[in-house]
């Protein structure tokens, strides 16, 4: 998470980072390096709970809420998929249920990632992101004036 | 005058890609590089033509119209009938019955025949290495009969256990529903042998023959399979036409799949009199333009030669073995000894989806999953495969940019 930034800011600087690349190739590289990358997520919570229906790779996702803000940490088993949740959590986590819901995630089309949206079986991005959405909808629900508890 | 008819015999594998359009086309910058034939096949000129040759000039509703037209279409449509007739040596074309697919023609027998002659304690047999379209219809029958699955088990090599299936076979069995040719293996199953055994015991034989029909000589009549479902698309012809075989006093037996026009002889509210077969499981306009279309992809493939085409197709089968062994952490599931071009891997820390992505950036198609067999992958202990599947028009080229991709792949992976 970048504290200082808004949503659309991070999304800006993730853009700007992936315009440096001139291949595919380059790109893909660097995603799957954001997966390496990722905090590794505690196995107790590789629960089918928490699992994100995709076809091909397997997703988990947990959701903490504090202080009126979501924490997101996420792991899979497959390394680009990883990747992509990684800047997901970069330009998601620690923000309020709002802003999440309200959040355009054009990134993912300006980079070049639509087709990791696209409705085939073979990818869980779409789901992920609804994934990340709902629960942030459920806490606002559960807690309408977020306290700072 | 000496006329020699000489047919050359290899194939001009350039000559032939120049058929296929598609084959032009760049994928993120390179060349298309198509190796998921096993999901579905590119079309060759003749096929597109034959649609577009359709639309443009004879468009009618077939068998009901009295105008040129209809005619036209009528004639063309039946051609295909005789040319599938010949195609898999079926004895009469009221035999060969037109679908949208393998999966219908599965389903058509699952409800058809299926809820006439299965009962309660009946058992019918599949194996672990089938499609899940030839799984689910069997497995709605036995829900809704009290039936019973029984499963041929499969071997580390990828093989059916036949002394398994001996043992399967009894009183109770009343169907063998078998697939010819494994879509995530590659394994030719002995079908003819296991039919033999199956009839013994007085069973009925469906033969799923999706992925067999493109690359293996079919003659359903000295097979002895009671039903053969499969699908154009595979056989570089168009998506959403099948095709039915099932002898002739079978279906006479069977009641209607689905009712509507085309189906019927008389319709009163009395009483409703069937159409002759085939007419009596074409309910409702076809898909005409595609099963027209479809008569050209049976040429494409008897101009060239099953023979010669399956010889060029194990070459590269061979060769791409030999190949990706090479490459460290590769393990190919699936090595029986009859097999068509199809071959399934896994990478040590390379998920499947990870290597389909990284391969589609240099325009290689190949298939990632568990190919719609998910007890196959859970008897291999796996959640998928990558797949390459090879047809007439691939190149060793094509395998050595594979294996150069998969290279990369495993660098950037590690």
């Amino acid at each position: 998470m970048s504290p200082d930034l808004s949503i659309a800011e991070t999304e800006k600087e993730i853009t700007a980072e992936f315009a440096l690349f001139d291949s595919w190739d380059d790109k893909y590289e660097y995603i799957i390096d954001l997966g390496k990358k990722l905090a590794p997520l505690d196995p107790k919570y590789k629960t089918d709970d928490n699992r994100v229906r995709g076809c091909q790779s397997s997703v988990w996702l947990v959701a903490d809420y504090k202080e009126g803000k979501l924490y997101y940490q996420a792991d899979s088993d497959a390394m680009i998929v990883k990747g992509l949740i990684s800047m997901l959590i970069r330009v998601l986590s620690g923000r309020p249920a709002d802003e999440i819901i309200e959040a355009r995630l054009d990134f993912i089309r300006d980079i070049g990632m639509t087709t990791h949206l696209a409705q085939t079986r073979s990818n869980g991005l779409l789901n992920m992101v609804k994934q990340m959405k709902h629960y942030a909808l459920a806490y606002k629900i559960k807690d309408p004036v977020p306290s700072k508890n | 005058m000496n006329v020699s008819l000489t047919i050359p015999k290899q194939l001009d594998i350039a000559a032939i890609r120049q058929e296929f359009p598609i084959l032009n086309r760049e994928v993120k910058g390179r060349p298309l590089i198509y190796l998921d034939n096993a999901a579905t096949t590119q079309k060759p000129q003749t096929v597109i033509d034959a649609i577009i040759h359709y639309y443009t000039h004879y468009n009618a509703n077939i068998h009901r119209g009295i105008h040129t037209l209809a005619e036209e279409a009528t004639a063309a449509f039946e051609q295909t009938r005789d040319a599938v007739k010949s195609f898999i040596g079926a004895g009469s074309r009221e035999e060969i019955i037109f679908t949208k697919g393998t999966t219908e023609g599965i389903n058509l027998v699952a409800y058809s025949w299926g809820r006439k002659n299965i009962n309660a304690g009946d058992e019918i047999i599949i194996s672990s290495m089938e499609h899940h379209s030839n799984i689910v219809p069997w497995q709605l029958l036995c829900e809704e009969k009290k039936a019973v699955l029984k499963i041929i088990p499969v071997s580390d090599s990828g093989e059916l256990l036949l002394d398994e299936y001996e043992k399967l076979l009894g009183p109770k069995t009343r169907l063998l529903s078998i697939v010819h040719v494994s879509n995530a293996l590659g394994t030719v199953n002995p079908v003819k042998q296991m039919i033999a055994r199956a009839h013994a015991v007085g069973a009925v034989v469906l033969v799923d023959g999706a992925q067999s029909s493109v690359h293996l000589d079919i003659d359903v009549q000295d097979m002895d399979c009671d039903f053969f479902a499969f699908s154009a698309h595979k056989l570089y012809g168009p998506t959403g036409v099948g095709v039915l075989y099932g002898k002739r006093e079978l279906l006479e037996s069977m009641p209607p799949f689905q009712g509507g026009g085309e189906m019927i002889k008389e319709v009163s509210f009395q009483k409703t009199t069937y159409n002759d077969l085939p007419y009596k499981f074409e309910a409702g306009t076809p898909n005409i333009g595609d099963v027209i279309a479809f008569k050209s992809a049976i040429q494409f493939i008897q101009s060239n030669g099953k023979d010669r085409i399956r010889k060029h197709e194990l070459d590269l089968l061979e060769y791409a073995h030999r190949e990706l062994e090479k490459i460290p952490g590769l393990q190919i599931i699936g090595k029986a000894k009859e097999k068509v071009s199809v071959v399934s891997f896994i990478i040590q820390k390379a998920h499947p989806q990870d290597i389909g992505i990284l391969l589609d950036n240099r325009g290689i198609a190949i298939r990632t999953g568990h190919h719609c067999a998910q007890p196959l992958m859970d008897r291999f202990c796996i959640p998928g495969t990558a797949r390459a599947s090879f047809a007439v028009y691939n190149t060793r080229y094509e395998i050595d940019e594979l294996v150069k991709g998969l290279q990369r792949v495993v660098k950037i992976l590690s």
